[in-house]
């Protein structure tokens, strides 16, 4: 099928002249404020995530009667800024995040270069493996751990790091099953290269584009997984301004402070926002035969 | 056929066995020490002696995970709950109905709303369904479920009074609950079932159905769907996991009286043969339904069976 021109929309998204996906503003806008946040967290808090003023307790946002300018989105039950621990509470987020999906994306990498790239038995086995360990469920692993070493952020990542693999290292593998056929392996043999070398500085930097599109597709989730478990108490413990342990701890309060069982979870949600819909573009670029879908 | 199912009865009750032997030293030598758990702050050394061999553990370690093993396996026995001091077997089974219930609702609510709307959405692409269509997977992969939990209560069980917010009992009580539960497998089944159905779409199958004549809810429902339904069918039964922690979540914010808060209230209470006896089981029922589902697969599909 042959598309000229602007008129029709691939994949129902709204595409520009030249047929190209059309940038998604809304997500991108939510990416850079997340990253701004993130990086620039000290310089733009009015107050310190960790410091309650007892005097000033459950404030309600600015532009309620009893909220004040200094504290825009109202304070907790001990006088925290709440504005100030979310912005905070971003960092722990990315940092659990990216902790998660390096660990995960690292074993899964490797394991799928391997699994590829040797092929036989290796390659059976392992795929076996990774159909046995996706079928269990991440949580049974969760109370395990938590159980034994205490619910903490590394809890977590530990969690997610173990069971989060296989479904790298099928598509890892996938790449690498084609691309080692491909000359320039074959040459690299012939120059002498090892297996090792072969598989890292050969294969591995053609698999990156897939790497780049599966960590922003999985970021989004990651980042709804993990405050799940610490809104579940299983995660960050206090005073940490873990979002989804700011959302717990607000719950008690719900019936006459609002403010602190909402905009933890609207910070969430522009973070996973900007995640999801990135990734959607990112992938309709790098991936335009839709291998990854 | 046979050895296929044979093979994988042993793969089951072989991770299985590998589950319960990691649960077993992972609470054994994790520093979980029920003895210290159990005794009042006040206990004199001899006290902790006595508990110390009344559970037996004074005995080498591979005596007492063989005792272990076996209670599990000939009399389902994972040791008293400390809290209740009942099997905590019991204690589980007892909270069961609670949480299938709920699960079977959410899950009916996600096939019966999540399937035809990715269907229509593909059949009519880039129409106002299809918006509709593609914004609810994107809201119900980006909305956390303990947030929209705490919005519904926020909003119909504080603000409003609609809906009771906490326990179960009448109709009434599943709406919020069941709603929050389904919203991560609507997204996952409208998304999927859109795919699948674009891609049916797509073959030949169905240009050679279109060009004999046939008509076009023919074509779609028989020729179509009734091909993108296999893929369809593996999601599906996939989403079990993720139905479980959507339990763990929905039953603490809804104080809903089932596996999910009993195992949060006994991790919180450090009552750990409870927990074990949790992992136990979701670990038996996702191993089961895998198998069942992977016998069905090979029945239906020959191909499965020879690999």
């Amino acid at each position: 099928m042959l598309y000229i021109g602007g008129q029709r929309k691939k994949n129902g998204q709204p595409t520009d002249k030249r047929g190209r996906v059309r940038p998604p503003y809304f997500g991108l806008f939510c990416l850079a404020l997340f990253f701004f946040v993130v990086i620039f967290a000290e310089l733009i808090a009015p107050f310190d995530p960790y410091e309650g003023n007892l005097q000033n307790t459950t404030l309600p946002p600015c532009w309620q009667e009893d909220g004040t300018t200094e504290h825009l989105l109202g304070t907790d039950m001990l006088g925290r800024d709440v504005l100030s621990r979310l912005i905070h509470g971003s960092r722990i987020s990315f940092l659990i995040s990216v902790g998660c999906i390096g660990f995960y994306g690292t074993i899964g990498i490797i394991v799928g270069l391997i699994s590829g790239f040797r092929g036989g038995r290796t390659d059976m086995f392992i795929m076996r493996l990774a159909d046995f360990w996706m079928s269990l469920p991440a949580i049974i692993v969760l109370f395990i751990l938590a159980s034994v070493h205490g619910p903490s952020a590394q809890t977590i990542i530990l969690t997610f790091g173990i069971m989060g693999w296989p479904n790298w290292a099928r598509i890892v593998r996938g790449e690498t099953l084609s691309l080692k056929e491909r000359d320039f392996v074959r040459l690299a043999r012939v120059a002498g290269c090892g297996n090792l070398r072969i598989m890292f500085s050969h294969i591995l930097p053609n698999v990156i584009n897939t790497i780049i599109i599966l960590a922003t597709i999985e970021m989004g989730g990651i980042i709804v997984l993990t405050a799940t478990m610490s809104f579940l108490g299983l995660g960050t413990q206090p005073p940490s301004c873990d979002w989804g342990l700011m959302l717990a701890e607000g719950r008690q309060y719900i019936t006459y402070a609002w403010w602190l069982v909402t905009f933890p979870g609207v910070a969430i949600v522009i973070a996973v926002l900007g995640f999801n819909l990135t990734g959607d573009w990112i992938r309709e670029l790098l991936d335009p035969k839709q291998k990854l879908q | 056929m046979q050895g296929f199912i044979l093979k994988r009865i042993a793969i089951a009750l072989l991770t299985i066995f590998i589950v319960l032997t990691v649960v077993f030293f992972a609470f054994r030598l994790g520093g979980a020490d029920p003895v210290a758990i159990m005794l009042p702050p006040n206990a004199t050394p001899r006290n902790a002696k006595v508990l110390t061999e009344k559970f037996g553990l004074d005995k080498p370690l591979h005596l007492q995970y063989r005792g272990f093993v076996e209670n599990v396996v000939l009399h389902g026995d994972f040791g008293m709950s400390f809290r209740y001091s009942e099997p905590a077997l019991n204690i589980l089974l007892q909270r069961v109905p609670a949480t299938v219930q709920l699960g079977l609702v959410a899950f009916i609510l996600a096939l019966v709303v999540g399937l035809p709307i990715g269907i229509i959405s593909a059949v009519k692409r880039d129409s106002l369904i299809d918006r509709f269509g593609r914004t609810l997977a994107l809201a119900g992969m980006s909305l956390p479920t303990f947030w929209v939990g705490v919005m519904l209560i926020l909003f119909l069980g504080v603000t409003l009074r609609w809906l009771p917010i906490a326990g179960r009992g009448t109709p009434l009580h599943y709406i919020m609950p069941a709603f929050c539960m389904s919203l991560y497998p609507i997204a996952l089944f409208t998304r999927l079932s859109r795919s699948a159905m674009l891609d049916a779409l797509k073959s030949e199958y169905v240009l050679m159905a279109r060009i004999k004549g046939v008509p076009e809810i023919y074509v779609i429902l028989l020729h179509a769907f009734k091909n993108a339904s296999i893929t369809v069918v593996t999601v599906v039964f996939g989403v079990f996991g993720a139905l479980i922690l959507g339990s763990v979540v929905v039953e603490t914010i809804f104080s809903w009286p089932g596996i999910g808060r009993l195992v949060m209230e006994s991790f919180f209470s450090r009552d750990y043969p409870v927990v074990q006896v949790f992992v136990m089981f979701v670990t038996f029922v996702v191993v089961t339904l895998n198998l069942i589902v992977d016998i069905l697969y090979a029945y239906i599909d020959p191909r499965i069976r020879y690999q």
